[in-house]
């Protein structure tokens, strides 16, 4: 089982949070500063495995993390789960955020919190792994965000509009700011598939 | 109107969305807090409107809001509605809030129950995604209860999509509902063969989580596992399977051996590193539920070693992280082959990473020996001066202590060594082990009497520096050690050299500062030291030693005597007054100092942690009785001092018992004496063994010759270090000297030059420097064996410790909607279930391989009962057997042998003789089993293997007539035949022909309908009405190549029996058939009927009617047919004992008839199977060939039959309350067995 599934930054903000497990809003911060400490002051070329997530759980659970560019993939997991396995799914999860953001940076994750969390739903259900296959999870997320668009219709693009017109003001939105840019292409895994 | 939605829809545009929120905060950066609680109250306004977008949005920003850590329940209700926004972009969000902050105190929730039903069904398969994705968050015991049955109803829909999400949100169902388990079981288990891959993984993830709770339970699923793993190419699943065998194999080492072969395959031949890992791992849960036998073992030890090895040298630091992981449970049974790497191991310890470290600190422990002890500890103690932070120093300092007192102190050869090394710990600045490192001292200063002198001259040591140690008081975990050495001190004063000097320690002002429960041993030790220092001037002339002492306690003491720690104070004021009489006394010149002593007399002997958990309670004692009866007379007070000694020594509570075990206590002592002597482990004290080695006592350990004042004041040479050069030196002596002296033992000199002295030495085994006496922990008498400590209570996964291969209960069937018009009452699930079936009724087929398999158990258990075999035995023969057996289930074609007839014929087959009973004969089986066991010869095994062979036959004949299905074989819809077998044979001594309990209903060129019918939902005696229902199971099965769809499912009602529609339609509306059917599927429906009387056979007539789609076209179709209810279909198997039907039978309310036929070629047990079987009857009592047998109509009508069988006749005399009904029961056995 996937006891949470936690992305922060290099700072210890949090850009998604997921608990399979009812926390109070306040238990679930402080589980979100306290891995955060154990793992941003790991090395990088340290294992990425840590034990005793303390307040997650129990002896069982591990924390098993990737840290990429500006970004931290954390999962705590239990003993059923496979070490390497859930590494090669935060690559998966990943990689699908990078084809459907087209080159995936922090300021995404920042400013579609909920279109990640949607794509996590096709990965992960209730703490358990759904789907590893990048392709169906990728296919099923579009066809959700199609029939999103198409409820929107006509109705939703004056909102889009204004919208666009918005980020345009903002010079922070181009994604070639250097703070959010995360660098996807990490040297895989010994192939898992 | 039109404006306003215009104005709402211009408004919109301007409202904040959630990347404008996300924006806003990011410009706020100073002020945040401020600007949040502004946004809150716009999403309030928000939220207050009644455009469902505008909530939607709100919600949104809300999910936003609660990942930062702002509570956002006071929105719930708003969440709600936006989850039943019929909108799939706003049900999304709504869902997606609710994920994220919904959980079981949430009060709404409960309205959300048929929001989410109503999504589930939804037809756009991504509104029913979301609501599980949504629901698999915030499930509640309520939902699961309310919504199990729909989501197994999920696990069978068309859209793989749809079936992997209801599948593995079950696990999430069964956790809050655990009645769910059972029913759904064999549809989840079902769903491990699944063509679509997803769904299949989720099956697999499902059930790994179950069984890895409660790995018996699933056991049985082991072959099904074993052909997956053979047979799968997911890693993904491949590496689920394969853990769950690591969890299996303990329990059915059989399991192991036939894992190693494929499992090494794998490992040769996987390119994943994952998978590589997993297997080893369960490679070595397998050597290690072997561990004895298979010689060819090292083998595959070597392999697994030599694999990690690569893994441990490997640059990935998680490959070296995992492999050391890996190698620590290779350890614990086969130290040896982790040992040849020891090299590479203290390599890691060198490691940068924390984790890498810590990993091949944990294998160190079980590496050590002997030889390498000092060594290892030695490169150890370098790391603890090196370690920056004090966990992991921490951690290092534990594992010290842990590897030198594993077993006992095993490996320890020279206690002075560890002594020291303990006393070199204290110096570790800050570390929270204070108290570790404390009992450490005092359990070897207890258990090692030859240790005790230097023990207490290091204590004294210690006590001396205390400065050092509680300089800062702030982190005064280490003065804890203080604790122990003023103990070791005060106990052991004998041996010091000079108690005075130690004394004047424990009583300094700056003791004060000590943690209380410290202080309070200084005060009662620093009397033990009094009446040593007594002891040791009474003998002089001059007293002016003793008084001074007594002079020095009187001052001192009244700095503890105003303590505020009320244990220090009491000891402190009751010792004060003490010394003050015994001072007195002095000045008299009255020679005290032995009765002092006496006060300390007595050695304390260690006791086991768990040795007062383990007293037995010894026969005839009941604890809760009362002693006296409890009026309130003051006597009872009398009784309570008792108890408290009780405590103490639990065997001599009654003093009037003593004596008694006064004798039993040291027969017992003489007998432990004897256990020991011939326990080559425990190194024994008694004199007589110290002359055997001809070694110098205790007393004669020269403890002056080291210079105690080194270890403390020189901190740039640890003094272990000594040791270790003492030791190497020690042990080259010895070999020196052994070759000098080849086997002499004489080891005179060695007294003088070391303390050690040690016998021959062989590589393996180094003598103790010196001999030790570990005193084992004290246990009582008859302890009990150890009784691990419970399982956490509160764990969810207790509940689901549930047996899945007994047959389900009738009070199991989940929860169903009335409102759904087919199943309406159904126990068992909706539509196509076979799974769920019900009690004592009748069971669809999938259950019903469950339930066989479950019957071999039992039969194989009450075998062995009485044969008192050993448990694995058993399954020993079950497993390999069973493996094939599978393969051959599942293949199993779904149908019983019925010949394909041409278009739109209607076939009504429903006879008697296709009257449904399975479940009667199984619940006969398991009412009487104590009976038949008896009847059953061995050759089980043998029928078996014709049973197998039956089905082979069947099979294959279906193969060939239907060849079209062949791609549904699994699809187990109908097993029935093959059920029966098992329902037959679970008395038998040999297999009965197959029957089955479906039949034909009828077919055409499209569809074929099987039913299998009456399964009585209602049991009379809960349910007085004047009608009673009948449940009857279609199975549709699609034969051509199109797509069926909107079948309906009519019958023209007789006054009798009435179909059962839902409320509001009317009596001659269809009911609709809840799916649709691919082309090749089956899929199994539950109507059900009331009826008025039941004395009569029926005959409904109906219709199917459906719609036949193909690519171009469709068409409506119908089929007629015509429903049989026979009288035996109201009869429900109900077991009865043998001095009720007695009874029954003499209370004369029973109208008699009977039977005869002639000409009944077939064994008298298969004759009552198949009454049992096809009738509902069970058997009350069988003697020879002759059987009682009971049976109860749904209406609470007794029916009685007595058959007798001789030469090919039987006859059945037959007594009921209903003559009508036992004419047509009986008519309808004589047409069974006329047909056969």
């Amino acid at each position: 089982m996937i006891k949470a599934i936690l992305i922060f930054n290099n700072h210890g903000k949090p850009r998604l949070s997921k608990f399979y497990e009812h926390y109070t809003e306040d238990t679930e911060q402080q589980i979100i500063r306290e891995t955060f400490h154990l793992v941003s002051k790991r090395d990088e070329n340290v294992c990425n495995f840590l034990e005793g997530g303390l307040l997650i759980g129990g002896s069982d659970n591990k924390l098993i993390y990737r840290h990429y560019a500006t970004l931290y993939f954390v999962f705590c997991v239990d003993s059923s789960e496979s070490e390497l396995g859930i590494l090669d799914l935060i690559q998966v999860f990943v990689e699908t955020l990078d084809k459907c953001f087209e080159n995936v940076c922090e300021l995404d994750l920042i400013f579609h919190m909920d279109k990640v969390h949607n794509i996590l739903a096709e990965m992960v259900m209730g703490g358990m792994v759904l789907e590893t296959n990048m392709s169906e999870i990728i296919t099923q997320a579009e066809a959700q965000s199609k029939m999103e668009k198409s409820e929107a219709g006509i109705a939703g693009a004056p909102a889009r509009a204004v919208s666009a017109v918005k980020n345009m003001n903002l010079p922070e939105m181009p994604k070639n700011i250097n703070i959010g840019d995360i660098s996807i292409k990490v040297p895989n895994l010994p192939s898992f598939k | 109107m039109a404006l306003k939605i215009v104005k709402g829809s211009i408004d919109r545009m301007f409202d904040k969305n959630l990347q404008d929120l996300v924006r806003g905060i990011r410009n706020h950066k100073e002020d945040e807090a401020k600007y949040i609680s502004t946004c809150i109250d716009e999403i309030k306004q928000e939220l207050k409107q009644d455009n469902i977008a505008v909530k939607a949005n709100a919600v949104c920003k809300l999910t936003y809001l609660q990942m930062l850590g702002y509570d956002v329940s006071w929105a719930a209700f708003n969440i709600v509605e936006v989850m039943s926004s019929s909108k799939f972009t706003y049900k999304r969000i709504g869902y997606l809030a609710a994920s994220q902050c919904f959980h079981e105190g949430t009060d709404v929730i409960m309205l959300t129950t048929n929001q989410i039903r109503k999504d589930l069904s939804s037809p756009n398969q991504y509104d029913t995604g979301v609501a599980l994705t949504g629901l698999s968050c915030f499930v509640t015991p309520d939902l699961a209860r309310d919504l199990a049955n729909d989501i197994m109803t999920l696990m069978s829909h068309t859209k793989p999509y749809i079936r992997k999400k209801a599948v593995l949100i079950m696990y999430k169902v069964f956790l809050k509902y655990p009645e769910s388990l059972r029913p759904a079981f064999p549809r989840l288990k079902e769903k491990l063969e699944d063509p679509d891959p997803g769904v299949q993984s989720a099956a697999v993830n499902v059930i790994c989580e179950l069984a890895r709770r409660n790995p018996k339970n699933y056991l049985s699923l082991a072959p099904l596992f074993f052909k997956l793993m053979t047979s799968s190419t997911n890693n993904w699943v491949l590496i689920k399977i394969i853990k769950l065998f690591g969890a299996l194999t303990p329990l059915e080492p059989r399991l192991g051996k036939k894992l190693i072969e494929p499992l090494t395959n794998l490992i040769h031949s996987t390119s994943a590193m994952s998978l590589l890992y997993e297997c080893v791992n369960t490679v070595i849960a397998v050597l290690i539920s072997l561990s004895s036998g298979m010689p060819n073992h090292s083998a595959s030890i070597q392999l697994c070693v030599q694999k990690l090895r690569i893994l441990i040298e490997d640059s990935d630091q998680n490959l070296k992280y995992l492999g050391l992981l890996a190698m620590s449970k290779i350890l614990k049974t086969h130290p040896k082959s982790v040992q040849s790497h020891k090299d590479l191991i203290l390599q890691c310890l060198d490691d940068k990473d924390e984790s890498i470290r810590l990993r091949a600190l944990d294998l160190l422990y079980g590496m050590v020996s002997k030889k390498n002890l000092m060594e290892i500890v030695k490169k150890l103690m370098l790391h603890v001066d090196k370690a920056e932070g004090t966990t992991y120093r921490d951690e290092l300092l534990t594992k010290i202590i842990d590897i030198c007192s594993q077993s006992n102190y095993q490996y320890i050869t020279n206690f002075e060594w560890y002594i020291s090394i303990l006393v070199e710990l204290t110096r570790l600045e800050g570390t929270r082990h204070g108290h570790l490192i404390a009992s450490q001292m005092l359990d070897v200063a207890i258990r090692v009497k030859a240790i005790r002198a230097f023990a207490v001259a290091q204590m004294a040591t210690l006590l001396d520096n205390a400065h050092l140690l509680t300089g800062n008081t702030q982190r005064n975990g280490i003065c804890e050690v203080l604790y122990a050495a003023a103990w070791i001190c005060g106990e052991f004063a004998e041996h010091l050299e000079d108690p005075m000097l130690t004394l004047e320690a424990m009583l300094r002002p700056k003791v004060a500062t000590l943690p209380g429960h410290i202080q309070a041993v200084y005060v009662q030790n620093a009397a033990k030291l009094f009446a040593t220092v007594l002891q040791k001037h009474e003998g002089e002339t001059d007293s002016q030693a003793a008084q001074e002492t007594s002079q020095l306690l009187i001052d001192r003491l009244p700095l503890f005597v105003q303590s505020a720690n009320l244990e220090v104070q009491e000891r402190a004021s009751c010792i004060l007054q003490l010394v003050k009489y015994i001072q007195k006394l002095q000045q008299k010149n009255v020679e005290v100092a032995e009765e002092v002593t006496a006060l300390f007399a007595g050695e304390l002997n260690p006791v086991a942690p768990k040795a007062q958990k383990k007293v037995p309670i010894p026969e005839g004692l009941d604890l809760d009785a009362w002693i006296n009866e409890p009026p309130s007379e003051s006597e009872s007070e009398d009784e309570k001092p008792k108890a408290v000694f009780a405590k103490e020594e639990p065997k001599h509570s009654r003093s009037r018992h003593t004596e008694v075990d006064e004798k039993e206590l040291a027969r017992r002592r003489e007998a432990r004496k004897q256990e020991q002597a011939n326990n080559p482990f425990y190194i024994k004290a008694s004199p007589s063994s110290q002359k055997v080695y001809d070694a110098p006592g205790v007393e004669h350990i020269p403890v002056v010759q080291i210079d105690l004042s080194v270890p403390l004041k020189v901190p740039g040479m640890p003094m272990s270090d000594q040791y270790v050069k003492l030791e190497e030196e020690r042990r080259q002596k010895e070999k020196a000297d052994k070759k000098k002296k080849e086997k002499k033992k004489k080891r005179e000199k060695r007294g003088k030059g070391r303390k050690g002295d040690s016998g021959p030495e062989s590589e393996e085994d180094i003598t103790p420097a010196h001999h030790v006496d570990i005193v084992t922990e004290e246990m009582p008498e008859n302890a009990l064996p150890s009784d691990d400590d419970d399982k956490d209570p509160n764990d969810p996964h207790k509940a689901l410790d549930i047996d899945l291969d007994k047959p389900l209960a009738d009070s199991e069937k989940l929860p169903v909607r009335t409102h759904r018009p087919e199943v309406l009452k159904s126990p068992a699930e909706d539509r196509d279930d076979n799974t769920i079936p019900q009690e004592t009724k009748k069971k669809s087929s999938k259950d019903k391989k469950e339930k066989k398999k479950d019957k071999e158990k039992d039969r194989k258990r009450s075998k062995e009962d009485k044969k008192k075999k050993k448990k694995h035995k058993d399954v020993e023969e079950e497993l390999p057997e069973s493996l094939p057996e599978e393969v051959v289930q599942s293949e199993e074609t779904k149908e019983v042998a019925v010949p394909p007839t041409s278009a739109d014929v209607v076939t009504v087959s429903s006879s008697a003789a296709a009257a449904t009973v399975d479940s009667s004969s199984a619940a006969a089986a398991e009412s009487e089993p104590e009976e038949l066991k008896d009847t059953e010869p061995d050759d089980t095994k043998s029928s078996k293997h014709k049973k197998k062979k039956q089905k082979k036959e069947k099979e294959e004949k279906e193969k060939k007539k239907k060849k079209r299905h062949h791609h549904h074989h699994h699809h187990h819809s109908d097993a029935g035949a093959e059920d029966s077998v098992q329902n037959g044979t679970v008395e038998d001594e040999e297999p009965l022909p197959p029957m089955s309990n479906y039949s034909l209903l009828a077919e055409n060129s499209y569809i074929k309908m099987m039913k299998e019918d009456a399964d009585q939902v209602c049991d009379i005696q809960g349910n007085h009405q004047d009608e009673s229902k009948v449940v009857v199971s279609v199975i549709f099965e699609n034969k051509s190549d199109s797509f069926l769809k909107s079948m309906e499912f009519n019958v023209l009602d007789s006054l009798n029996s009435k179909l059962q529609r839902p409320d509001g339609a009317g009596p001659h509306d269809g009911l609709t058939v809840p799916f649709q059917l691919p082309p090749g599927v089956s899929n199994e429906a539950r109507f059900v009927f009331s009826v008025q009387s039941i004395v009569m056979p029926q005959k409904l007539k109906g219709t199917l009617t459906f719609i036949v789609k193909t690519d171009e076209s469709s068409t409506h179709e119908k089929l007629d047919f015509k429903l049989h209810f026979t009288c035996t279909s109201y009869l429900i198997t109900t077991p009865c004992y043998s001095d009720a039907y007695a009874k029954l039978l003499e209370s004369g309310d029973l109208k008699g008839s009977s039977l005869r036929l002639e000409g009944v070629n077939m064994p008298f047990h298969h004759l009552l199977a198949r009454i049992c079987f096809h009738h509902h009857f069970s058997v009350v009592e069988r003697i020879d060939s002759c059987a009682s047998m009971y049976s109860r109509s749904i209406q609470g009508h007794h029916v009685c039959l007595l058959v007798k069988s001789s030469d090919q006749t039987v006859s059945i005399d037959a007594k009921c309350d209903e003559p009508s009904l036992l004419g047509n029961v009986l008519d309808e056995i004589k047409q069974t067995f006329s047909k056969c």
